[in-house]
């Protein structure tokens, strides 16, 4: 997926609104190919980062390259190969869908031609609604129709803040299915912002979660979620025996709870096989190990670190 | 720039409130036309009553040209609120309706932008212009037929009926610049705000605030007042006067033009400097 090419890198980049500093020096690296996932409590100034990549929010200090190149001496040439949804999807209420496609498109210099314009559609299962003024529609649609005018012209850098926002569940399925699609099979980059962490864990392979407008943590999600302590489930044939031997060893201080058949633990990474010879060495049958630290835990670990200082 | 200015000409034509000015001016147009051709004769021998005492009044006087000459003097009172209507919605609208987020990621500069907007909206101030004149000029003389002009203000004006067209000609041009600078104003409040009552109501504001100041008898305001733009907004007048003061009225041209290109690029300031948050 990830080349290592950088896409977007943020140095540095502050934002202050009168007293109110909304973001504080932060760093951002997206390499070309990433699904990167854009994490934050609300308020910790994800949207104002994204706006400020978008330019349409100017930095009070900091440097942002897009695509190795400065993005306020290459806007133009920078914005031709993004395309993003900021927020909510907002159109011309009083236009059809296609109207608004083709509009948009024109100024994005995307091909507008009534066969591009219902292919992107059609992508987005808007179709039959082409003719259909949006004022008409659900915010679901919206959101789906967002879609469509940051695919339309074709960009290499998709920029998606809170994409599955109003969708229902399906529609939730198919975006992380058309997300997925466009990152292995386009070739395209793709920054997510999103409150839903499960799926930012599904997807994303780099992510960075800032509070309180800086960066508190970025890397590869699979790396982050496995650094520092672990949990363990242990599932276990006797628990009786298996509570036991456990009461009497080193490692009764770091089970965490049992249920009917697991055990769960906390422990560091490599201490994983010593408790599972333990086992075994007191005949204790291992029907399953499970290494498990969800981003969601992980997320309101680092957060509570970061707001403590 | 075309493109957008295209783009930006069919969002305006779009919508419906863009529909008003010329429905109000449809409508208004001929009822004036129809109540001065049913008892015309009857407003103008009441109206030019005390002169009939010194003059003789003779010929075809209620005719097309005077309806147009009435319908013209109307625009100062109406038509900046029908403009502003749409003038005021270019940017304010965009930010009620959130659309600058899309407007403004794409790969064209916010100058671009906002100058196709402000463009569009005075192309839409001009074809409410001229739509008013075909109805009010073309539709009265085909209705009421030709004549003398007679124009009674300070003085009194009669104008011969091959010396009128003209006039009208480039009456309705410097109307046209009047208009286009209150357009310019109500798209400076449009900058300003986010919601497109705010410049519909501050363009009126201003014009009538300025018309009182200037027409308070205050010498502190004698170096000023010539300056207001408000006092140049019937410049288009001075056409009909006979001879008309050509240097006075490039002078109330010079002084909207001025006034015009100040909003716009008070307006276009803003709009680079503006940090998104809608």
């Amino acid at each position: 997926m990830s080349s290592g090419i950088p896409v977007i890198e943020a140095k540095n980049l502050s934002k202050n609104f009168g007293n109110v500093q909304a973001v504080e020096n932060l760093d951002l690296t997206v390499c070309e190919g990433d699904i990167f996932g854009f994490l934050g409590p609300n308020g910790a100034g994800k949207s104002t980062t994204i706006r400020m990549l978008l330019t349409l929010i100017k930095p009070s200090s900091g440097d942002i390259h897009i695509f190795g190149k400065s993005l306020f001496s290459h806007r133009n040439e920078i914005l031709r190969n993004i395309g993003a949804i900021v927020e909510k999807p907002d159109f011309y209420l009083y236009l059809t869908a296609y109207r608004n496609l083709e509009l948009l498109g024109r100024i994005s210099g995307a091909n507008t031609s009534e066969k591009s314009i219902m292919e992107m559609l059609r992508l987005v299962n808007l179709h039959e609604r082409a003719h259909s003024k949006v004022k008409t529609f659900s915010y679901g649609m919206k959101q789906r129709l967002g879609i469509a005018q940051a695919l339309l012209h074709d960009p290499k850098l998709i920029i998606l803040d809170e994409p599955t926002n109003g969708l229902d569940p399906v529609g939730v399925k198919e975006m992380r299915d058309l997300i997925l699609m466009l990152a292995k099979e386009r070739n395209k980059t793709i920054f997510l912002s999103s409150h839903i962490l499960p799926e930012v864990e599904m997807i994303a392979n780099r992510m960075a979660i800032i509070n309180k407008g800086t960066t508190v943590v970025q890397g590869e999600v699979r790396q982050l979620l496995n650094g520092g302590r672990t949990t363990i489930r242990f599932t276990v044939n006797n628990m009786e025996k298996a509570k036991g031997v456990l009461a009497q060893s080193r490692w009764s201080n770091v089970v965490t709870h049992f249920d009917t058949t697991d055990i769960h633990l906390e422990v560091e990474n490599e201490e994983t096989a010593e408790i599972n010879r333990f086992f075994v060495h007191n005949d204790v049958e291992i029907t399953a190990i499970e290494s498990t630290r969800s981003l969601e835990e992980f997320f309101l670990s680092i957060t509570k670190e970061s707001d403590n200082g | 720039m075309l493109q957008l200015l295209h783009i930006e000409l069919i969002k305006i034509f779009s919508k419906w409130r863009s529909y008003i000015g010329f429905l109000a001016v449809s409508i208004l147009v001929p009822i004036i036309q129809v109540a001065m051709y049913s008892e015309g004769d009857q407003y103008f021998v009441l109206f030019t009553q005390q002169l009939r005492q010194v003059f003789d009044f003779t010929g075809h006087l209620n005719n097309g040209y005077l309806i147009a000459f009435i319908v013209l003097n109307s625009l100062f009172v109406h038509i900046p609120l029908l403009i502003s209507l749409v003038a005021g919605d270019m940017l304010a609208g965009e930010a009620t309706a959130g659309t600058y987020r899309m407007l403004f990621t794409r790969p064209v500069s916010r100058f671009q932008v906002v100058t196709s907007k402000f463009l569009a909206a005075l192309i839409y101030v001009n074809a409410l212009i001229l739509w008013m004149s075909v109805l009010s000029l073309g539709l009265s003389v085909l209705v009421l037929g030709k004549g003398e002009l007679l124009i009674i203000g300070s003085k009194i004006t009669i104008l011969a009926q091959d010396d009128i067209l003209w006039r009208f000609g480039w009456g309705y041009l410097f109307a046209s610049l009047s208009m286009c600078t209150v357009a310019s104003l109500a798209f400076l409040f449009s900058a300003l705000v986010e919601n497109a009552i705010g410049p519909i109501v501050g363009t009126m504001a201003i014009i009538i605030v300025f018309t009182i100041i200037s027409s308070l008898d205050a010498q502190i305001l004698d170096n000023v007042r010539p300056l207001f733009f408000t006092n140049h907004l019937v410049g288009w007048r001075m056409i009909f006067d006979n001879p008309p003061e050509i240097s006075r009225i490039f002078t109330s041209a010079g002084i909207l033009l001025g006034h015009a290109i100040c909003f716009y690029i008070a307006a276009l300031s803003i709009m680079l400097r503006k940090d998104i948050l809608t």
